[in-house]
């Protein structure tokens, strides 16, 4: 770039307005979405606690103290304990590993099939298209939570399954949306530019159109992990889950024989659910209004 | 529009095929044979022989899957395997313990997300769209089983009026207590599940509700009657809500799977007698019999209430004209 010349004759480059990235204007636009970072220090707070969960917590997840039976909340034992006197938060602690986690891959698992299923069908049209789009709907008619009882009480029970089931059925509405896009971006201008100067269709696919699809797509993810974290906890507390290591709906489930006397058991890691999927949710409106040109805020 | 219908005829026959392709192949990921749940190791290799033969499962997979089909459009689903009755008797007998607390749940969001979606579009970015706004997160983000614990302990177990467990008290009728007794008991059992429900999925009618509306009301025609002079409340409940409306009557068929779906949760927590509580128990059994045939059931009935709207959009909407 030519640096700004004044009439005298002296370069100004401090004068020269400094060009703004993409990823710094997304950011700017974040910020003013106040609960959105709020929520996503919140996220970071919990990924940290997940990922240094074995520092954090005071016991290990199956740590048990018969002596310690069903205390409430105290400054020992921060959220109480179970009857077999394990650490409530420990427990909520090690959780956090697993709730998010699987949160993370299903949203994964559901970005990675709508998108190819999305793209293809709105890219090539016709015939592809027709059963493509069959295919979503009749897995979308799947009434979603007893197809995922059905699944998993056939599979044998493990985290990687069930992530993978809740990713496997959590795709449709994302394929809808990306095939969507693809049908009118495929229509535009720069596309058919690209085409006559011989890009190829994955070169079109990939740098043409998907890239200017990512926004929607970023913003849908965001909203699927949180999604996904319901659906996982919803399994575990229907006594679908792992027991051990426990997620946050396994904790729940424990507690429900003991609302009466040991509410404490399932409210706190309920909250933490809570609380997570409202950050996942606040954030990517945060994300829809920052990725988004055309929002005005 | 007749080739419009006939297209959208093929493709709900389509979609149903597709239905039953997947159903019949989920039986079919289980590690092991459906027969090793009817066996042990006391079966001698003739018995399960003889087994296989009588379910057909010693035929090819194409084969297994024309005959199941067959089965299942002659109305048979088959018999439980744990209490040997007949799948479809079980499921009907369950329905209309769910349809009621799902048209209940459908009726209640319906009456309270218009009216809130339309004040909100109309005095957007006041006190109380900041509010809607909020819950809306709120709602959408609640799991449903927690917010039915916290109302089972801190409402349900500290108020004897309401009833948490079940749907009606034994041996109360019409005929022997009168109507309004009945309703009563009947009510006493509803509050909890259909608060629930009624709270997490009201939250995105609502939405969809106040963004149709601000939609709406930046269309020329609404401004048109503006400028004619009539008075606001004309102009919203007029001119702008009959289109408004439009797109938040389709969505009926969304939400449905939605509450369907929820009902899993909701009916096992208020020991609810529907299909939601019966697929738990038969999940928890390995009755797959059961779940399978509610899983088919369930998917068909979404598809042709989707056919339905569409058919009915044709008719609510002139604008539509199908090539």
């Amino acid at each position: 770039m030519k640096p700004n010349v004044t009439p005298g004759g002296t370069p100004h480059v401090a004068l020269m307005p400094k060009e703004e990235t993409y990823g710094r204007m997304v950011w700017r636009r974040f910020r003013r979405h106040k609960l959105a970072v709020v929520s996503l220090f919140v996220l970071l707070l919990l990924y940290g606690m997940a990922i240094f969960a074995p520092i954090v917590a005071p016991y290990h997840y199956d740590h048990m103290d018969f002596t310690k039976s069903l205390h409430p909340p105290s400054f020992t034992s921060w959220f109480g304990t179970d009857r077999i006197g394990g650490d409530i938060f420990s427990r909520v602690v090690w959780g956090s590993r697993i709730s998010l986690a699987v949160g993370l891959v299903a949203a994964g698992i559901a970005l990675v099939i709508g998108t190819i299923i999305g793209a293809l069908a709105g890219y090539f049209g016709g015939i592809i298209d027709d059963i493509l789009m069959r295919f979503t709907e009749v897995v979308a008619s799947f009434p979603t939570m007893f197809l995922l009882l059905t699944v998993i009480a056939v599979l044998p029970r493990s985290t990687m399954n069930i992530m993978i089931v809740i990713g496997a059925t959590a795709w449709p509405g994302l394929a809808r949306m990306v095939r969507g896009q693809f049908l009118s971006l495929r229509e535009m201008d720069y596309v058919e530019a690209a085409r006559a100067v011989g890009a190829t269709d994955t070169s079109i696919v990939f740098t043409h159109i998907l890239l200017n699809t990512m926004a929607p797509i970023i913003v849908n993810a965001s909203l699927r992990i949180g999604g996904a974290i319901l659906v996982e906890s919803g399994l575990s507390f229907l006594g679908l889950g792992v027991i051990s290591p426990p997620s946050w709906g396994t904790i729940l489930n424990g507690g429900r024989p003991l609302l009466r006397s040991a509410p404490w058991i399932s409210t706190i890691p309920g909250l933490f659910i809570f609380v997570t999927v409202l950050a996942f949710n606040y954030v990517g409106d945060g994300l829809r209004d920052a990725l988004d040109p055309r929002a005005t805020r | 529009m007749a080739g419009y219908i006939a297209r959208r005829f093929v493709q709900l026959l389509v979609l149903l095929i597709g239905i039953s392709i997947v159903s019949f192949s989920i039986m079919h990921i289980a590690p092991g044979s459906p027969i090793d749940l009817m066996t042990d190791r006391t079966t001698t290799a003739e018995d399960k022989a003889r087994i296989e033969a009588l379910y057909g499962f010693d035929k090819s997979i194409p084969e297994q899957y024309f005959r199941w089909a067959g089965q299942i459009i002659r109305g048979e689903f088959g018999n439980s395997f744990v209490t040997g009755e007949p799948v479809l008797d079980m499921i009907m007998a369950r329905l209309p313990a769910t349809l009621l607390l799902n048209f209940l749940t459908l009726i209640i969001i319906y009456v309270l997300s218009i009216p809130i979606g339309i004040i909100s579009a109309v005095r957007q970015y006041s006190w109380f769209d900041h509010l809607v706004t909020f819950y809306a997160f709120l709602g959408q983000s609640m799991p449903e089983f927690w917010l039915a614990l916290l109302l089972l302990f801190y409402v349900g177990l500290r108020f004897p009026f309401i009833q948490t467990t079940g749907m009606a008290t034994w041996g109360v009728s019409i005929a022997e207590h009168g109507l309004w007794y009945f309703l009563v008991d009947r009510v006493r059992y509803l509050i909890l599940p259909l608060a629930v429900i009624s709270f997490t999925n009201l939250a995105s009618i609502t939405r969809y509700m106040r963004a149709s509306m601000l939609e709406v009301i930046s269309q020329d025609y609404v401004r048109t009657a503006r400028a004619k002079g009539l008075p606001q409340i004309k102009v919203i409940l007029k001119h702008a809500l009959r289109n408004a409306l439009l797109p938040i009557v389709t969505l009926i068929g969304f939400e449905l799977p939605i509450l369907f779906s929820g009902s899993v949760i909701i009916e096992t927590i208020f020991s609810w007698p529907g299909v939601g509580l019966l697929s738990w128990n038969a999940v928890m059994q390995r009755d797959y019999q059961v779940i399978m045939a509610f899983n088919l059931l369930g998917a068909s009935l979404m598809v042709l209430g989707a056919f339905v709207a569409d058919m009915l959009y044709l008719v609510v909407d002139p604008r539509i004209k199908y090539n």
